[in-house]
Order: structure tokens, then C-alpha cells, then sequence
């Protein structure tokens, strides 16, 4: 390898979107908030997650090869 | 709901210093943020609509990838503003109240609860640190060979190939224990996250570390500094630096992520 195996951060820069979602869906104080809403929220995490799973394509092959590699 | 059929949206509570509110972002759904303020405390919220951001509309919209992502850059958006000015603690994505009266009965139900996380991340911020496993893969391969062939030369490079990508992940997960206490020393505070799935990351290596840590902004350069050396020293991980944060890990007790 060459170069340095790091990266800085750089203010300003978009962040990526996994990593915030990291800490917004499972960061945070819960509170639960109208009684109505608590059920979504108990939820959250499961149902962002599902999303996030099934839009990106080829995670199911990434998860056998590094099986495979472990 | 309101009676205008809107809900009042939580992004997260600070002081009762008044300098430390912005108003000047435009916050999720497009409102600027407003203050509700209780027991000394202030509340950090904005009104949205039912339509979207109802219970219905919501469970629907935060299984659409663009719709997730587009809102919790909203919320970030508004933290981070106020981040910059004070300690702020942060709610958990889509905290929605029908009313400032149910906002302000949770300030002060929680105040003790506020107040503590609130003296945690005083003059502190959140930094991120991930570790990527470097694929012995890139080590070993030898790019003259077919990748498929019969016999026993094969069968010999292909766990010549297993074993070197073992030991190397073997040493990657090693370096990113160490590099996960090296900088827990300099740390208030630190927390695991699951490692991210190699798409989800965009990145091909696999990760091995996903850490957030709590450092007070005096030590912040010694910390960003530190990362550096040990990118240096550990050869079998690549490490990415990410912050300063909101401190979404660290917003109370047995909130956020726990140990792996």
C-alpha cells in the first residue's frame, strides 16, 4: 500500500449518508413523543434499516464474499 | 395532532442561554427552527405537516431511501447550527409531538435527565473513527495467473490466498482493537457502532471498526492528530476520521449504541 491509509476530515464536506444515519436512527435520546407517533417510533430503526437494505443492490453478494473470507 | 393539522418535530434540547438558539437554517420540511423553553431548559423544534409527517405518512416515507436521507440531513442541518453556538442534546430521528404543551411536559418530566447529558457534552464533540480492513487480496494476487484453472496449482494458490487473507484480517481486527483503546485514552467517552456493510459504506474493504468518541474541544487537535500516527503505524487497516458530530452517541445514559 502506499500513501497514507487515512483520511482527514474536511469541514464542510457532505458527510456520508450511512454514517449519519448510524448515529440519527440509532443515536439520539428516545423519547416517546404522542401516543399515536410511538408506535412508528418503537419501529424506526427496523424500517429505515429495511430501507436502506433494499436500495442498495448487491449487498446479499458483498455478505456472501466476506463470509467466505472470514 | 394540532389543530391546523401540523405536528411539532423535536431536534433536540440545550440550555436556557439564548445565544446558543439558531433560527437562521431551514430545518425538516422546510420550517425554521423555533424554541419551546421549560424548567430552564430549551427545546429546539419546528412545525411540520400532517400529510407527510403524520404516522401514516411517516412509517410509508422512512422506508423511502431519498425521503430518509433527505430528512435526516434536515435534522442534522439544524444541530449542527446549534451545536456550533453550545451543547445541544439530540433527539432521535422523527420525535414528534402534537403540541409545544407535550414538549414542554417532557422538558420537564426529563429535566435531570437533560441537565446530565447536557454537562457531559459541555465544551466536548463527537468524533467518528472507522477502520477498514486492507484485502490481503490486493497483497497477494498476482494478476499473471488465471483466476480459475484445474490441478493442484491451483488448489495450492487459492488457500495460500485463504491463509493470507485470514492473517490480514486477523491483524486488521487486532489493529482495530488497538487503535480503538489507543484512542479511548484521549476520549471522555466512546462508544461501538456495527460495523456498515461494505455497499452501504462505499467501499469495497470491509470495515472492522465503526467507534464514536466524546472529546473535549481543547483536546480535539491532539486527538485528529493521533488518528494520523496510528493510520501510520497499523498497515492492515485504513482509518477514516469523521467529525466533529452533534454528540448523537453520547446523549444519555443507555442511549445510543452499546458495546459490540
Amino acid at each position: 500500500m502506499t500513501g497514507p491509509a487515512y483520511e482527514p476530515a474536511i469541514q464542510g464536506e457532505r458527510i456520508a449518508l450511512v454514517d449519519l444515519l448510524d448515529r440519527v436512527l440509532a443515536g439520539g435520546v428516545i423519547i416517546s413523543g404522542d401516543v399515536t407517533l410511538s408506535i412508528a417510533e418503537v419501529d424506526l430503526v427496523t424500517i429505515s434499516l429495511r430501507a436502506l437494505v433494499t436500495s442498495i443492490s448487491g449487498l446479499v453478494e458483498a455478505m456472501d464474499e466476506s463470509r467466505e473470507n472470514s | 395532532m394540532r389543530a391546523d393539522g401540523g405536528w411539532v418535530w423535536m431536534y433536540g434540547v440545550a440550555g436556557d442561554d439564548p445565544e446558543t438558539f439558531a433560527d437562521d437554517v431551514s430545518g425538516v420540511g422546510g420550517a425554521r427552527p423555533r424554541a419551546v423553553t421549560a424548567a430552564g431548559l430549551t427545546a429546539i423544534v419546528g412545525d411540520v405537516d400532517d400529510r407527510e409527517y403524520g404516522a401514516v405518512a411517516l412509517r410509508r416515507n422512512l422506508e423511502d431511501l431519498d425521503w430518509l436521507g433527505r430528512t435526516a440531513r434536515a435534522h442534522h442541518a439544524v444541530l449542527e447550527a446549534v451545536a456550533g453556538r453550545g451543547p445541544v442534546v439530540p433527539m432521535r430521528l422523527a420525535t414528534l409531538f402534537s403540541s409545544d404543551a407535550g414538549v414542554s411536559g417532557t422538558l420537564r418530566e426529563r429535566a435531570d435527565d437533560f441537565r446530565e447529558a447536557l454537562s457531559l457534552i459541555s465544551a466536548r464533540s463527537e468524533w467518528g473513527v472507522k477502520a477498514y480492513a486492507i484485502k490481503a487480496a490486493d497483497k497477494v494476487a498476482d494478476p499473471g495467473l488465471p483466476a480459475t484453472g484445474p490441478g493442484a496449482a491451483y488448489l495450492q494458490r487459492r488457500r495460500a490466498q485463504l491463509t493470507a487473507s485470514k492473517d490480514a484480517r486477523a491483524e486488521a481486527l487486532a489493529s482495530a482493537q488497538a487503535v480503538y483503546a489507543e484512542l479511548g485514552r484521549l476520549a471522555a467517552s466512546a462508544r461501538l457502532y456495527p460495523p456498515q456493510a461494505p455497499d452501504l459504506a462505499g467501499q469495497s474493504a470491509p470495515m472492522v471498526l465503526n467507534a464514536a468518541y466524546l472529546v473535549a474541544d481543547e483536546r480535539a487537535r491532539e486527538f485528529t492528530a493521533a488518528v494520523a500516527e496510528l493510520a501510520a503505524m497499523h498497515r492492515f487497516v485504513r482509518l477514516a476520521l469523521t467529525g466533529p458530530w452533534p454528540a448523537y452517541s453520547f446523549a444519555g445514559e443507555g442511549n445510543g449504541p452499546g458495546p459490540q
